[in-house]
């Protein structure tokens, strides 16, 4: 058969610099460089690179470098190289295409068309590393007003909130779609920054278990690993509706990723397809979920707060007051620009809407309504550094998911190429020699430096504006202005234009 | 033993009085209370009454009896223990259910064990005495579905889609009747070697005083899935 699909990138070797140490050889999985002894020479195939940089990064000498094709098509802006070369995998195969990670296509980044105040001359800027700067952040049900009996305890009963010293969380990825030294790094960098990481619907591996104070435990349709133990083990439960990158599709973790590890933690057979469809069969109403919600509050006494997950999709606010209504604690919107260890690749480029929307939408009907202090919002899905944290806070957020600059942190590439199964990073792999690649102690370390950083960046630009306290920066819209926005998407976001 | 009168008692009161109960707990006019025993381990509980949905859902090696009708999500995610209902019982009883066992009397309403799954030792077992409703077993991947069909032999005692999505377990039927709309994956056969059915079976009559022998000496037919992945073919990766 030929092979209508030519390599998208070309591995090129300075023979100059290069000592044949074969450091590229060992270090691809996906075999990309071969040694012949005979004649004493390194080969590549560039069909099998997915750019991802193991080499480039491995090779001492500095004598690789990875470079898209000029091998080209003829250009046309409407029938694209990319869509021909999906033509003709399909054509081949017949199947679905299947994509990881966030989509890579142009829509707009709202984050990136809104600026952040600051002050002059009146209500001065505050200076974060020589006066008190507090990000620190509860989310859960908040009540309406504060009662104190005759002693000057508090009365009013206090729901389950989660504490967090940072307001950025790890968001669910589960263990299978990636590894369990990729967990230890989130669980260890979780706990050394007082915040949270996500099991995803994946279970929770029994070394995991002394995290769990750290640990926000996922329930999915497909229920894996769900047991008593299990939901008593995390600091909060969070219900799996929809994720960002696949709105209205589930999840489904191959047979092949599923060894002796993950069928452990699972709790189903080795080799078996682990499915989770979008749809929770016993969910088809606010009525439904609150069921849900409640029988997990049961089990774990009410002690734990429910967050319920879902996509931002279009009639997301309408959606958003119904949970806040269903006995839920946070809400968890995922944007479409969110990543994924496999999606169907039409539905990840396709499906859904920014979060930015999603959120201010949410955040308006919720205050519309009165009931934005029933739930706590988290929103993830592409908050790429502490600028969008800052500007999805003054949008009304509590706090944020973050995944993707997690795994960039551990050294992911955005290659895209998680549902291979072969990341030569280890991180979306079970592969044990590749898993073990990813040292936890350093990747926690380089995790917790990040969302330090990221820390220090929001105290910086909170003093900037003259606020010294991420519960004030909350919902405060007027610290954002819009550039280059249409006036719909002005009054969606809620905000003013710059300059007004 | 502790005696509760469920009468015009909300749910988190009864659930309550439930978890703080000793190990043998009969409660009295239930009617409609949720969550009786969920996420409970290791006691014995009478219900006299119709209990709620998602009854005794996550829970930890419980025995449960209810003289009356279940309504839905009996056993939802149930680990292990077994729940025995003297009656019918509604919507997903035993959704994703890893261990123990549900017995009902009745008949059972639809997406009875969906998402079931085994695991090492876990092995979920459901009995039905009637017949149960559409989507029976849906994305079942283990355990296993008796469906006795008491009442119904002369007709079809499974609704529609009967094991869509099924990669593991096993359902069996007290049939003669295949159903006619079973997904490509699912393989139907004459059940000849009845030793992992007849425990089941007897289990079921020493509850409800049916006559076990009689039972075992039907026809039965055995669903199966054909393969434990069943989507892999679907798919066509794409490095982008």
């Amino acid at each position: 058969m030929i092979d209508y699909i030519q390599p998208d990138y070309e591995v090129v070797r300075n023979k100059d610099l290069c000592v044949k140490c074969k450091v590229c050889v060992r270090q691809c999985a996906n075999q990309v460089h071969a040694y012949d002894e005979k004649r004493d020479a390194l080969y590549v195939d560039n069909s099998k690179c997915v750019n991802c940089h193991r080499c480039v990064s491995l090779c001492p000498a500095h004598a690789l470098k990875i470079v898209k094709t000029d091998h080209c098509f003829k250009p046309s802006a409407n029938y694209t190289e990319d869509i021909i070369k999906d033509i003709y995998r399909q054509a081949d195969s017949g199947g679905v295409l299947l994509s990881s990670m966030g989509t890579p296509k142009s829509y707009p980044v709202y984050w990136d068309k809104m600026l952040i105040n600051a002050s002059q001359v009146t209500n001065p800027s505050i200076d974060p590393l020589r006066e008190p700067m507090e990000i620190k952040t509860f989310l859960g049900k908040k009540p309406e007003a504060l009662e104190y009996l005759p002693d000057g305890s508090i009365k009013t009963e206090k729901y389950p909130n989660l504490e967090l010293k940072v307001p950025i969380m790890f968001s669910a990825m589960s263990y299978g779609s990636i590894s369990k030294n990729a967990h230890l790094c989130l669980a260890r960098a979780a706990r050394e920054l007082g915040t949270f990481y996500n099991t995803g619907e994946g279970g929770l591996h029994e070394d995991l278990y002394e995290y769990g104070e750290n640990t926000i435990v996922q329930v999915a349709s497909g229920r894996f690993g769900v047991h008593p133990a299990y939901l008593r083990a995390g600091s909060a439960i969070e219900i799996k509706i929809g994720q960002g990158a696949k709105p209205g599709i589930g999840g489904h973790l191959p047979g092949s990723k599923i060894g002796e590890d993950v069928s452990r933690t699972r709790m189903i057979p080795m080799g078996s397809d682990a499915i989770s469809p979008a749809p929770h069969h016993d969910i088809y109403s606010i009525e439904d979920l609150r069921q849900l919600v409640y029988s997990l509050k049961e089990a774990t006494d009410y002690k734990k707060p429910v967050i319920v997950k879902i996509a931002a999709v279009h009639n997301v606010a309408a959606i958003a007051s119904g949970i806040a209504r269903s006995g839920a604690d946070i809400i968890a919107i995922d944007g479409f620009r969110g990543g994924t260890g496999a999606a169907p690749t039409r539905i990840r480029d396709n499906v859904g809407i920014p979060v930015e929307l999603a959120l201010a939408a949410v955040d308006t009907r919720l205050r519309e309504e009165g009931i934005r202090n029933n739930v706590g919002i988290v929103v993830g899905g592409s908050v790429r550094s502490s600028a969008d944290v800052v500007k999805a806070v003054a949008l009304g957020a509590d706090a944020v998911y973050i995944a993707t600059p997690a795994l960039l942190a551990l050294g992911c590439h955005l290659c895209r190429s998680c549902h291979s199964g072969r990341c030569n990073w280890g991180i979306a792999t079970q592969i044990p020699e590749l898993v073990n690649r990813l040292n936890p102690d350093i990747g926690a370390r380089r995790l917790v430096n990040l969302v330090t950083a990221w820390a220090h960046e929001i105290m910086e630009m909170m003093g900037g504006m003259g606020i010294n306290s991420i519960e004030a920066l909350r919902g405060n819209r007027l610290m954002l202005r819009g550039i280059g926005l249409s006036q719909k998407e002005l009054d969606i976001l809620g905000i003013k234009h710059a300059g007004e | 033993m502790t005696h509760i009168n469920a009468e015009n008692m909300h749910f988190s009161a009864l659930t309550q009085m439930v978890k703080s109960a000793d190990s043998e707990v009969t409660i009295d006019n239930v009617l409609g209370q949720r969550y009786i025993a969920a996420g409970v381990r290791g006691k014995h509980v009478v219900i006299n009454g119709i209990p709620g949905n998602a009854l005794g859902a996550y829970m930890d090696g419980c025995a449960i009896e209810v003289h009356g009708n279940a309504q839905d999500a009996v056993g939802d995610t149930m680990n292990t223990g077994t729940l025995v209902i003297y009656g019918n019982c509604g919507d997903t009883a035993g959704y994703g259910m890893r261990g123990g066992k549900i017995f009902v009397k009745g008949y059972a309403g639809w997406r009875v064990g969906i998402h079931m799954k085994e695991y090492g030792d876990y092995i979920p077992e459901i009995v039905v005495g009637g017949s149960a409703g559409a989507y029976l077993g849906e994305y079942q991947a283990g355990g296993r579905i008796v469906i006795l069909g008491i009442g119904c032999e002369d007709r079809q005692c499974v609704g529609d889609f009967t094991a869509t999505g099924m990669h593991g377990g096993k359902i069996y039927l007290r049939s003669r009747f295949v159903p006619d709309d079973l997904p490509p994956q699912v393989e139907v056969s004459r059940v000849t070697d009845k030793s992992e059915l007849a425990p089941l079976v007897r289990e079921f009559c020493s509850y409800f005083g049916y006559d076990a022998d009689e039972l075992l000496a039907d026809d039965y037919i055995v669903l199966t899935p054909a393969a434990a992945c069943i989507y892999k073919r679907m798919y066509t990766n794409r490095p982008m």
